[in-house]
């Protein structure tokens, strides 16, 4: 039976991180020496956990899917980094940034690691700095920030609107650095299919090589999950097409805990959907809400061309219905009010599934060199994709599936239920509880990656410095490749008629529509239902073109999918338990006369971690109970 | 609309490769040509066919990852956009398109439109950083930069690593990719510190590549869909100058 344990240090909230690093077990250099850590995905996160422990004196073996780590999905984050460097002298600070994460997460969070990522943030901005990041400046040369989503505060900095791509290059550099030296070694093009636990620790990797289809055996002394989220169950989404949820599943049927998984971001400025045939979604960043106003007509079904719609016939729905806020609120509550409205069928464009987001007055105020330099390649981006030029008229936005709170869950090490495995950056569920602001996924990920993980886990490696190098001709290892075997070769042999991604786009459609933005009992019954039958004919009925032994991009899918089947299933359990609607889960029975969420504290104020029992029994429910001892949780309020 | 592709294709690294013809019917302008290739392909594995193998992930532009050759240029008619981010709109009924992977010895086809684009990595490995180690950092406001400086290091600093400068190039020339990471640390004072060896050790790794050299015809330039700039090929000469 699987024990909780959150191990978060006692003492005041500012204390716990400075206490529990002094008290950490250390392992001296020349034992580092002998000691080998695997590291899956390497994107902000994983690069720069990779980089860091292979310069403390780790031996670092990382896999990424990709034919190089540059490319992994941290990249495509776009407006900024939250750092507490107070550098506009707004009264910012640690206990601020931590509060409003907390708040904005609706205080489903666990306060400890909320108030670290805060207080982590400045080093990680040193660190960029220091690594050649060009960050935005002002004239005289000092960083320049900007505001974001959900906070009153300026604290983002940013490269125009590709500070994740900025950060992520930052991170593969000093990863590659370390190649260089001979303490890093990238396995690229390879997908770990399978996790090895050893005497109940996590010793090892199954891995699929993407380019011979040969399955390898890889082992360590810990490894660590940096595989990202798994936004992409819903099809379609803002990530790239090949993220995926297996490695996170594989570690959850070996054993480790899966946190809130229904904890869905669904992001309120995406490009909506344009046609059937569409393979993602283009996020434009929540940035963008610092000086486009977000409106839809006054009359329903008004069709006109946004720009002959006065401004009298207009309705700024966010500023109206959230005068403190404005267009700044939080990215869950942006996105209901879109859905709202655009159900309502004020909505704008061909489908009426969009809103506008419109620059006319910011250009007018600060004229359009400004928010050019702001917002210059977004603005660019936007008309790639939609030939649209929104200097001219509004952008045309719709809310998307974009990022999950919800993950492995791990303790204040950031070590999952399995000992020796560990989950950083998006994989793990700990930091953004049950909505996550702007600006604080790059932030967590580099925070995990860099400063958080290459302490904490030296305290489980200094006890395995007697442990040889783990030999991969184990029963376990035997056992774990004959698994990956017969699934794949049982994916090949299905031999039906629909392809996997016509599976992916059914499925995707189940979630988006039962457990999307709005969930309610009976949908979700529903969705359980469909998700089963769905399964079933998939493994009836797939057709997986192509062989087993070569670069096969039909099975990699297939293969993801069949697991996308297991883990929209939790999801929706997840979703069904949780009978309160918070940040990003609302459910429609629950909620306040203002058509606001309405919590259940007394009931609900816990993360449910989900424990495998097997393939056709139902998960069990281990609760953390959040206990909130240096802020009083209240009901969220942006008006 | 209806269309006729002739892509490149080769079972792997060891095999000859031929263009195959496929006549595509009921392509709609709202595809992006790799949704286009989607649909290709959804098409092939229904009919019992070989889906055609290509890379991508992002499709947002960012990731670097897609790249083709289409219709003799990389990532096709126009101009600053990446493989993921082009629209079918730009092709008319009736259009044959040629769809061909990278050609460029220091990127070998892996399969059909796959190439193996290691050597970008390793141009990286042989200097493309700073040395600091987590930790060593100073505070981020004790080390002021121009704001121009730090403008026109992010311009640099945007490449995605595609590879469409090397496609693009008679030569099969690296340097602008090269040159865009020597830029932005170039112009940042955390980079000078170690400019000598970076741009010596990148200019080397890149020749042993088999990269070719740089004539200044600016293909490379007028190819890359971050519309990185020939001048920092200009900057790269002068700080390998300055390193002897």
């Amino acid at each position: 039976m699987v024990k909780l344990d959150s191990k978060i240090p006692d003492g005041p909230l500012a204390e716990k991180w400075k206490k529990h690093l002094a008290s950490l077990k250390l392992v001296n250099p020349a034992n580092k020496k002998k000691l080998e850590i695997i590291v899956v995905g390497a994107g902000a996160a994983g690069a720069s956990a990779a980089a860091t422990m292979a310069e403390l004196g780790y031996n670092v073996k990382v896999f990424v899917f990709q034919d190089s780590s540059r490319r992994a999905h941290s990249i495509a984050s776009q407006g900024g980094i939250n750092a507490t460097k107070n550098y506009k002298n707004d009264a910012d600070s640690d206990f601020r940034l931590f509060y409003d994460m907390i708040k904005g997460g609706d205080f489903r969070a666990r306060e400890a690691n909320v108030y670290r990522a805060a207080e982590v943030s400045n080093q990680i901005i040193d660190q960029y700095v220091a690594q050649g990041v060009p960050f935005a400046r002002e004239y005289s040369g000092y960083l320049a920030n900007r505001s974001f989503g959900g906070v009153q505060v300026s604290r983002t900095f940013y490269a125009q609107g590709q500070t994740g791509q900025q950060c992520t290059l930052a991170a593969y550099q000093a990863l590659s650095r370390q190649i260089k030296a001979g303490k890093a070694k990238m396995f690229a093009r390879r997908d770990m299919l399978d996790l090895v636990v050893i005497d109940g620790q996590a010793r090892g990797i199954i891995t699929r090589n993407l380019i011979t289809g040969e399955i390898e055996r890889h082992s360590a002394h810990a490894v660590v999950l940096a595989t990202g989220g798994f936004g992409t169950v819903y099809y379609l989404s803002t990530l790239a097409v090949n993220s995926n949820g297996s490695a996170a599943l594989a570690a959850y049927k070996k054993g480790a805990l899966m946190a809130n998984p229904s904890m869905a971001q669904i992001h309120p400025t995406s490009i909506p959907v344009l046609n059937d045939y569409q393979a993602k979604l283009t996020l434009m960043s929540e940035s963008l809400r610092n000086d486009g106003r977000v409106w839809v007509p006054k009359e329903k079904g008004d069709k006109r061309h946004p720009n002959e719609i006065k401004e009298e016939e207009r309705d700024y729905y966010l500023e109206r219905k959230y005068p403190a806020f404005g267009n700044l609120v939080p990215r869950d509550v942006a996105s209901r009010a879109a859905k709202e409205r655009c159900d309502e069928g004020y909505g704008v464009g061909e489908t009426g599934l969009a809103v506008n987001l419109d620059f006319k007055d910011a250009i007018q105020s600060q004229g359009k060199d400004a928010i050019k330099a702001k917002y210059g390649t977004l603005f660019d981006l936007y008309e790639k994709v939609t030939g649209i030029n929104p200097y001219e008229e509004p952008m045309r936005i719709y809310p998307a599936s974009h990022y999950t709170m919800g993950g492995l869950w791990v303790d204040y090490n950031l070590m999952t239920t399995i000992p020796g495995l560990y989950a950083i950056g998006e994989a793990n569920f700990s930091d953004h509880g049950a909505n996550r602001l702007g600006a604080s996924s790059l932030m967590q990920c580099s925070g995990d990656g860099y400063f958080i993980l290459p302490a904490t886990i030296g305290d489980y490696l200094a006890d395995q410095i007697k442990v040889p190098k783990i030999p991969t001709d184990t029963p376990e290892f035997d056992e774990a490749e004959k698994a990956v075997k017969d699934k794949l070769n049982r994916l090949m042999s299905v031999n039906g008629t629909q392809t996997p991604t016509s599976f992916h786009k059914r499925l995707g459609n189940i979630l988006w529509t039962y457990s999307g933005m709005s969930r309610n009992e009976e949908g979700l019954k529903k969705a359980l239902k469909e998700i089963k039958e769905l399964k079933e004919e998939f493994w009836k009925d797939v057709k997986v073109a192509g062989e087993l032994n070569e670069l096969n991009h039909e099975l990699e899918k297939a293969a993801r999918i069949a697991d996308f089947f297991d883990l929209a299933n939790l999801i929706v359990i997840d979703a069904l338990n949780r009978k309160e609607s918070c940040g990003a889960h609302f459910r429609e029975e629950y909620q306040t006369d203002e058509g606001e969420p309405q919590r259940d504290d007394k009931n609900y104020s816990y993360v449910a971690a989900w424990e495998y029992t097997g393939e056709n029994s139902d998960p069990i429910l281990h609760k953390e109970e959040l206990k909130f001892e240096f802020v009083t949780p209240v009901q969220r309020s942006y008006k | 609309m209806n269309i006729t592709l002739e892509i490149w294709r080769q079972k792997n690294k060891e095999t000859k490769g031929q263009f195959v013809t496929y006549k595509l019917e009921g392509v709609s302008s709202e595809m992006t040509f790799l949704e286009m290739l989607d649909y290709l392909n959804e098409k092939l594995v229904k009919e019992g066919g070989d889906p055609v193998a290509f890379d991508s992930d992002c499709r947002e532009g960012i990731c670097g990852m897609c790249g083709l050759y289409i219709n003799g240029r990389p990532n096709g008619p126009k101009e600053g956009v990446t493989t993921c981010q082009l629209s079918m709109s730009v092709f008319n009924d009736g259009d044959t398109i040629t769809v061909e992977p990278w050609r460029s010895k220091a990127f070998p086809v892996i399969k059909d439109l796959v190439v193996d684009r290691t050597s970008f990595d390793k141009l990286i490995e042989a200097g493309g950083y700073i040395s600091v180690n987590t930790g060593a950092a100073p505070e981020a406001n004790s080390i002021l930069v121009k704001k121009e400086n730090a403008d026109r290091a992010f311009e640099a600093g945007i490449c995605i690593g595609c590879g469409s400068c090397v496609a693009a190039c008679k030569n099969a020339s690296a340097m602008l990719f090269v040159s865009a990471k020597i830029s932005q640390f170039a112009l940042l004072p955390q980079g000078k510190v170690e400019a000598k060896e970076r741009v010596r050790a990148l200019v080397q790794t890149m020749d042993e590549f088999g990269f070719g050299n740089c004539s200044n015809t600016g293909a490379c330039e007028a190819e890359c869909p971050k519309e990185i700039k020939l001048v920092n090929i200009a900057r790269l000469n002068r700080e390998y100058y300055k390193a002897y």
